[in-house]
């Protein structure tokens, strides 16, 4: 027994140190090589998101094959002074980091502001560029004429930046989160009062736009670093010596010139001596660490939870109501009636619910509608919805057998009343498990409505897990949060199912 | 009572009734028989209006339908003359066709309350006699599925009777039941016979309608071939169709 027992534990600890030394080969593997890596095989593989738009990384409007930006130019001088090429890698922006963490490419480079947070995860270059947050407001709009003037107003502001932590700092701001140009179309249609973002996005956006206008003195100064792996400081080592050559050759100012973007503030760079130290000690805004205890994550995802339920239940019940409608007509309406539905349903199932939810949201004010992004999520959900509802409502009224029609119309039932009495409550319990389906269906998708600025469950869990940088604690706590709403529903109609069916032995 | 006058009906460019012609006095019980096929279900349906027919007229007690094309019935016709008659004929299906969703009871009360307009007590206790008349009170709450096929089509002609129709037609009754179960809807259907209620009924069960009908028309190919008291039909057919016919069926 005791032998036995000594064997095990050895294999175990065989096995355990194996993977320990497969680690660490890997890891010093990476350690030593990145910037070899780069060097023998002339190519840097860049990390970025053009979703997160201008002027930093995207596709050119006018050649929408090419990508361009003062990143692009920024990456391109910097891979021409290490003697290779770059290969471009896209990744979502939340997650960019985390992407770099893995692996996936050897820079991440997009407008990411150097915070400890972050640093707590990568290594920063010394910064290439002096950012601060602008206040942007319609020209017409007086009201606004510094950062103190924000509260009590609705603001827009991205996802996980410094400015959305600045006015949360201020308090008294309703807060608003975009991905990106969204949060000025907003403006425009007067649903947010300002828009607060890193000086070049507002200078890239509203500058040309006589609507809109730029007010007070930029405020929060901060900086944007190259991000590596902790692991990798010989090539961090390598980017500051480069961003100091195109500093002091001019090429970088050429480069924020072309874009508008120098001002007195870049000069900042060139005192890269101290100037992280005194960053690091002495942050520009309150960014402080998001710890991740329950009392402060909680609250945040259990907001999300009730705005996630609170969307699901309206949204279906629009898809019941409307789906119900649609089946009724295409089974019993005229020829008009009948096209008008199924063409409905054919489009709504044959377009994706993403596109659907950006036409009602940003393409209806087009034509003088302005939907609230609460109103509009509900409404795409359950428009949506409805196309699936009224095909299973269909397919369960067609299953009632025709002899309860003709029973029903022989006793002088009218149709209406046939099919209220009769027909419905028997296609009820047909079509009850795929409801249940597809509400919970519907539950999950209600995450899509975060691209129209609605922070559901989905949206804060990546939010807090992109501050955190804890995907996985967070991730399985979300789930668990779904699960445990999803769960409940499917346990009742399966109650409800059994309910409607214990009348009938063999229908 | 019913009088069907120069029936005309097709499908699908079939002619099913070329100008079939037929009355039904008041308090007469007529039984149709006749091959699968012939048209005796279909003539039913045609009378209470769950079938369009193209040509010809049926009256039910003075109420008319004619024939009439498919886009006008859709439109039309249904909300008036149809729903006149069917006040006015109870229909009994082959296969019950009583609601599954709804307890015994419930299904003889829903047309009178919703339809009529009778209130629920009423309703209720015109019910429950009714029941009691094919001999089911006991099982006034338990659902269709919880009843047997005979039960089942016992409470189907206690639901069209209570809308008080003044004739009946039965789709072949016991069609689709268990040879044991035949006699109990047999029994139920003769005993309306011997209260005077006017019905068509069609039938396969040969005995049934020579001892119970007071009329026998014996349908082929959507013809009346002939028609006439169950004595003459059963022991003295005229026609060599109606004899082939029987002795197949009589042995």
């Amino acid at each position: 027994m005791k032998y036995k027992r000594s064997i095990i534990r050895s294999i175990l600890f065989i096995q355990i140190s194996c993977s320990v030394l497969c680690l660490s080969i890997s890891d010093t593997f990476a350690y030593q090589n990145t910037l070899e890596k780069i060097k023998s095989s002339g190519v840097l593989t860049w990390g970025f998101d053009a979703e997160g738009g201008a002027p930093y990384a995207f596709h050119d409007p006018k050649h929408p094959q090419k990508l361009i930006g003062f990143e692009v130019e920024l990456v391109d001088a910097i891979a021409r002074e290490l003697g290779v090429k770059v290969q471009r890698f896209q990744n979502a922006w939340d997650s960019i980091l985390l992407s770099l963490q893995r692996g996936d490419f050897d820079i991440a480079l997009n407008g990411i502001e150097i915070t400890p947070d972050r640093e707590q995860a990568v290594l920063f270059t010394r910064p290439y560029y002096v950012y601060a947050e602008q206040i942007v407001v319609r020209a017409s709009d007086n009201r606004i004429h510094r950062f103190e003037d924000l509260h009590g107003k609705k603001v827009g502001t991205l996802y996980n930046t410094v400015a959305k932590r600045m006015l949360e700092e201020m308090g008294g701001v309703t807060v608003n989160l975009y991905g990106q140009v969204e949060a000025f179309k907003d403006l425009l249609l007067n649903r947010i009062d300002a828009v607060f973002v890193d000086l070049p996005i507002a200078s890239y956006y509203a500058m040309p736009n006589p609507q809109l206008h730029l007010v007070g003195e930029p405020v929060g100064e901060g900086y944007y670093g190259i991000a590596v792996r902790k692991e990798d400081p010989a090539l961090a080592e390598e980017l500051n010596k480069i961003i100091e050559r195109l500093l002091r050759s001019g090429e970088l100012k050429k480069i924020y010139d072309r874009w508008g973007l120098w001002n007195a503030s870049q000069e900042k760079l060139l005192l890269h001596e101290g100037l992280l130290q005194k960053y690091t000690e002495n942050p520009p805004s309150a960014s402080e660490k998001v710890p991740l205890v329950v009392t402060t994550f909680l609250p945040a995802l259990l907001k999300g939870a009730v705005i996630t339920v609170g969307i699901s239940l309206l949204s279906m019940v629009i898809a019941v109501g409307l789906g119900l409608g649609l089946a009724i007509m295409r089974l019993y309406g005229n020829k008009w009636l009948q096209k008008i539905s199924t063409a409905y349903i054919e489009v709504y199932r044959g377009t994706p619910l993403l596109i659907q939810l950006y036409i009602l949201y940003y393409g209806l004010p087009n034509i003088g509608i302005t939907l609230s992004a609460f109103v509009a999520a509900i409404l795409g959900l359950g428009m949506n919805y409805a196309a699936y509802e009224a095909e299973i409502y269909r397919a369960g009224i067609q299953a009632v057998s025709k002899g309860q029609t003709e029973a029903a119309l022989s006793l002088g039932m009218s149709r209406r009343l046939t099919l209220r009495r009769i027909i419905l409550p028997q296609a009820l319990r047909i079509v009850l498990p795929s409801m249940t389906n597809d509400f919970i269906a519907l539950f999950k998708d209600s995450s899509l409505v975060s691209v129209i600025a609605v922070v559901e469950l989905t949206k804060s869990y990546s939010m807090l897990a992109a501050a955190s940088m804890d995907f996985f604690k967070l991730g399985i706590i979300t789930a668990l949060l779904y699960f445990g709403m999803s769960y409940p529903l499917s346990l009742y109609a399966r109650k409800l199912e059994s309910k409607l069916k214990s009348h009938d032995r063999n229908l | 009572m019913i009088e069907i006058c120069n029936l005309f009906k097709q499908y699908d460019h079939q002619p099913l009734f070329k100008g079939m012609s037929l009355a039904v006095a008041r308090g007469s019980a007529i039984a149709l028989i006749g091959p699968s096929g012939s048209g005796k279900s279909t003539l039913l349906r045609c009378i209470n209006g769950l079938e369009i027919f193209q040509g010809g007229c049926i009256s039910v007690d003075g109420e008319k339908l004619y024939g009439i094309n498919e886009q006008s019935y859709k439109r039309g016709q249904e909300i008036g003359a149809v729903k006149r008659v069917r006040r006015k004929v109870g229909m009994v299906f082959q296969q019950f066709n009583l609601f599954p969703h709804m307890s015994a009871l419930h299904n003889i009360t829903v047309s009178p309350t919703l339809v009529l307009g009778v209130d629920q007590e009423e309703a209720e206790s015109e019910a429950i006699s009714l029941l009691k008349k094919v001999h089911l009170e006991e099982k006034a709450q338990r659902y269709p599925g919880q009843l047997s096929g005979g039960e089942q089509q016992r409470v189907a002609i206690a639901r069209a009777l209570a809308m008080k129709p003044e004739a009946m037609l039965f789709d072949e009754p016991t069609s689709s039941l268990d040879p044991e179960m035949i006699e109990e809807v047999l029994s139920v259907i003769k005993d309306l016979v011997s209260e005077g209620m006017t019905m068509v009924i069609a039938t396969h069960e040969m005995g049934f309608a020579r001892d119970v009908s007071t009329h026998v028309a014996f349908l082929e190919k959507g013809e009346i071939v002939e028609c006439g008291s169950p004595g003459e039909i059963f022991s003295n057919p005229e026609k060599d169709r109606t004899k082939m016919f029987l002795s197949r069926f009589m042995k």
